[in-house]
């Protein structure tokens, strides 16, 4: 792949292929650039959907880029229309109106989609997954008229709905079939005082229990039946149960793909064939100090659109980032970096009860992951300590004494 | 309106316009400057908005909110003079401030 590329023809417009799209045009990149939209919108932050979205003020900073950037960046927004067929040897891509669009590199930003709850009267009316704007516009209503919610999935963005939804004084439970919430992603004392935090507001949190059925009347939902026989009044239901990579035209194409799902790429953002490249949360990718796996956050797909756009201009891919990502849950921003994988120790900084607190997690003093809530700095310095590999003494850490500068610049 | 220059990590200066209300964030990101990612969309969350202000504009924008002052302090080549754009309020007064885009931001 090189500089004289003449056309790129992005499939998806969502936070990876619009980052991508602007940071092409920022690396002096002067070819076509075509961008193919699903949705009937020009990309948007996504965060606010589950964060904000019963907020009006958030609407005001809702698009990724102002409507006049794709022009002025001559770059063709395509919207309501999605690639059916790739053909990575004629290089051509098809969409579902009929065109032909020929390329020179395509970028794979097809993003994920919701996992869907499996469960008799899943249909049901008022069964709602996060996932789009239209999804979040759909939720804002709902909320507003005062539903009883019951969230299914006890993870990041069913807990940040549930959050939002408390918060506006609906009655909420959230349902997770684990034993805790968050179990794999988060670590367990992490995990315990969020439950607290939900708990002290009023959020009925209920772990170890499944959904057996959605009940309703009249097509709508109205009640959660659950594996202990216990029955969760709900006439709005949140699906919060994860996301599986929309990876279909790239797995017809032919190029590797993970056995769980995701187009496997490179740390260039290649995939297994010449002139294709994927960015974002369809890809399975290499990160540092751990096997490939696929990352669903803004920080990942940035990152991703970066190397895409080196790979595009023949330049080095820029050095590999520490990941990361935030949530907010009631007054509680949370950041979080590194991954978890067992067996670690944690040293906590902090006190969970003052709302202020950084959980740092280490294999025999070797930091693997940082959990913060409300710890801008402690956040930082932890993101610095995974970034060098520097050992921490754990008793240093938990103690308020020590200053974080000691600490992140040993 | 006032302008703002932005002095990009790779040397250039490029001045645009920044209507009074938003950030230095917002007009760099409108106009498709290089070396401002502004990940959070402005929410004082990522800091990948991070750039130094000249003394002399340092007291045109309001002094940073603790959130800010904790993220500012651990970035790369961090000092007194570092700010997240995000938060760097345009105003009238601040016609013809020069910020400095650093390399480093994510």
């Amino acid at each position: 792949m090189n500089h004289t590329a003449q056309r790129v023809v992005v499939v998806g417009a969502g936070t990876a292929g619009g980052t991508f799209a602007g940071l092409l045009r920022q690396a002096g990149y002067d070819g076509d650039v075509v961008m193919l939209g699903a949705e009937p919108d020009p990309p948007y932050h996504r965060p606010p959907l589950s964060k904000k979205f019963a907020d009006p003020a958030a609407d005001a900073s809702r698009w990724l880029r102002e409507a006049a950037f794709y022009d002025e960046q001559r770059i063709t927004l395509a919207l309501t229309e999605s690639a059916v067929d790739l053909d990575p040897v004629a290089r051509v891509v098809r969409t579902d109106r009929g065109r032909e669009l020929r390329y020179d590199v395509v970028v794979l930003a097809t993003g994920a989609r919701p996992r869907p709850l499996i469960a008799p009267g899943a249909h049901l009316d008022a069964v709602l997954t996060v996932r789009t704007l239209s999804d979040a516009n759909r939720l804002r209503d709902e909320v507003a008229a005062g539903r009883t919610m019951a969230v299914v999935g006890g993870g990041f963005v069913g807990l940040e709905v549930a959050a939002v939804a408390r918060s506006r004084g609906l009655p909420v439970t959230v349902v997770e079939r684990e034993e805790r919430l968050l179990a794999r992603v988060a670590s367990p004392p992490l995990a315990r005082v969020l439950a607290e935090h939900h708990g002290r507001r009023g959020t009925v949190v209920r772990t170890g229990v499944e959904v057996v059925a959605v009940e309703g009347a009249r097509g709508r939902a109205q009640r959660l039946l659950l594996s202990d026989n216990t029955h969760v009044a709900a006439d709005v239901v949140v699906v919060g149960v994860g996301a599986q990579p929309c990876d279909e035209l790239g797995r017809r194409a032919g190029l590797v793909c993970a056995a769980g799902g995701g187009v496997v790429v490179d740390d260039a953002a290649r995939t297994s064939m010449d002139g294709v490249l994927a960015i974002g949360d369809v890809t399975v990718r290499p990160r540092l100090g751990g096997d490939p796996m696929r990352m669903e956050s803004i920080p990942s797909a940035t990152e991703q659109a970066k190397q895409a756009v080196a790979t595009i201009c023949g330049a080095p891919p820029p050095a590999p980032e520490v990941p990361w990502f935030w949530s907010d849950q009631f007054d509680l921003k949370l950041k979080i970096a590194g991954i978890l994988a067992p067996p670690y120790d944690t040293a906590l900084r902090g006190d969970p009860r003052a709302g202020s607190f950084a959980l740092l997690h280490h294999r025999d003093g070797t930091p693997v992951a940082i959990e913060t809530a409300n710890a801008n700095a402690d956040f930082m310095a932890g993101r610095r300590l995974l970034a060098s590999g520097h050992l921490v003494d754990a008793e240093r850490w938990a103690d308020p004494a020590v200053p974080l500068r000691e600490l992140a610049f040993a | 309106m006032p302008q703002i220059t932005y002095v990009l990590p790779d040397g250039r200066e490029e001045t645009v316009d920044v209507p009074v209300g938003q950030s230095v964030m917002d007009g760099s990101v409108r106009n498709n400057l290089p070396g401002i990612v502004a990940e959070c969309g402005g929410g004082c969350s990522c800091a990948t908005c991070h750039v130094f202000v000249d003394d002399a504009a340092v007291g045109l924008f309001d002094e940073p909110m603790t959130e800010e002052a904790d993220l500012v302090e651990f970035l790369e080549g961090a000092c007194d003079r570092s700010r997240l754009s995000c938060q760097l309020i345009v105003s009238e007064a601040c016609a013809g401030v020069r910020v400095v885009v650093p390399a480093t931001n994510g």
